[in-house]
């Protein structure tokens, strides 16, 4: 007994370490879960003299992509954000953040247009109310305007199955 | 000759631009609550930067954030509310002293607890050697001297 405690000690250490290296440190818990999404009022990519405000989703289940031309690992998750938009089982409302008009028209007319609509946060404040701190961001938010999940980095191949869909599901299966 | 001196010189005028942001306070104390506030601020794209160390946009949004904050009369708790409301307790490089981050905090006392208690326990093992021998054990000590190196 006397001679397997180092071992049970370094058996112990090795889990906590091995959790830690598991861990992945820029997935931040978002304090938005199941707060009111934060109000914004941005003028719309497409129309710029039309404006667009989070109040416009009420009574509807959403996602707010957070996007930007400049954004590479957006690429990564576009084809996924096309398919979503061809099922055609959720609105998906893009949050162009901090880019130029032209530059991301541009990157819309060359991969394809997943969203229903898109609006400019040009400055970035919007981005900051909704804790965005590495792009591309997504957020899945219920009939009363409500954040109940976010995911932060490029969304992967089987995500849109395995998390996406059922919380979509889930949320429109809730009253307003 | 000249006009390229002067080029090179403007070339530099411009970096020292681009690198420092000029920030306009009303009140010394203003001033000195930014600078606190930005270096207890953790950037959140490179986690081990302060905003005030990191040259990122989101750390440059935040400084213009703050900043702004300051102008309009908030106070230091307002700023700090703001920040976790957004990004979580994760955004203050020193974390606040809640039921969540107790074991951050006390960890490091809690350890040398377990390390003081650990080289007592063992102390107080070896003491046992300190104790006199028995009358036989002496007998039998005495008996192996005498006998000397040889035996």
């Amino acid at each position: 007994m006397k001679y397997l405690l180092p071992l049970f000690l370094f058996i112990a250490l090795a889990v906590f370490l091995a959790i830690g290296l598991n861990l992945n440190p820029r997935e931040i818990p978002s304090p938005l879960i199941d707060k009111p999404a934060p109000a914004f009022n941005l003028p719309i990519l497409a129309t710029p003299e039309q404006r667009l405000s989070q109040a416009d989703f009420k009574g509807k289940v959403w996602l707010l992509n957070v996007w930007a031309s400049w954004c590479v690992s957006c690429r990564e998750e576009h084809p996924l954000l096309i398919e979503l938009a061809k099922q055609n089982k959720v609105i998906l409302v893009g949050l162009n953040y901090k880019d130029e008009v032209q530059a991301a028209n541009a990157w819309l007319s060359k991969h394809g247009n997943p969203y229903n609509v898109s609006v400019m946060d040009a400055d970035g404040r919007t981005g900051i109310d909704y804790g965005v701190y590495g792009v591309p961001e997504t957020f899945v938010i219920d009939k009363r305007g409500v954040v109940r999940y976010k995911h932060t980095g490029p969304v992967q191949p089987g995500d849109l199955e395995k998390v996406f869909l059922p919380w979509i599901q889930q949320l429109e299966a809730e009253s307003t | 000759m000249k006009f390229l001196y002067a080029l090179m010189l403007s070339l530099l005028v411009y970096q020292a631009h681009a690198e420092i942001e000029y920030r306009d306070f009303k009140q010394p104390e203003q001033e000195q609550a930014y600078q606190t506030l930005i270096s207890e601020l953790r950037c959140l794209v490179c986690q081990n930067q302060t905003i005030a160390d990191s040259n990122a946009d989101l750390a440059k949004d935040l400084r213009r954030q703050v900043y702004e904050m300051l102008q309009q009369g908030k106070s230091r708790q307002d700023i700090v509310d703001f920040m976790t409301d957004r990004y979580g307790d994760f955004v203050m490089y020193k974390p606040a002293l809640k039921l969540k981050t107790m074991l951050l905090w006390l960890g490091p006392v809690l350890f040398l607890v377990i390390g003081l208690a650990t080289v007592w326990v063992l102390r107080s093992k070896t003491a046992v050697i300190d104790e006199p021998l028995s009358k036989e054990q002496q007998a039998k000590l005495d008996s192996i001297l005498d006998k000397g190196d040889d035996a």
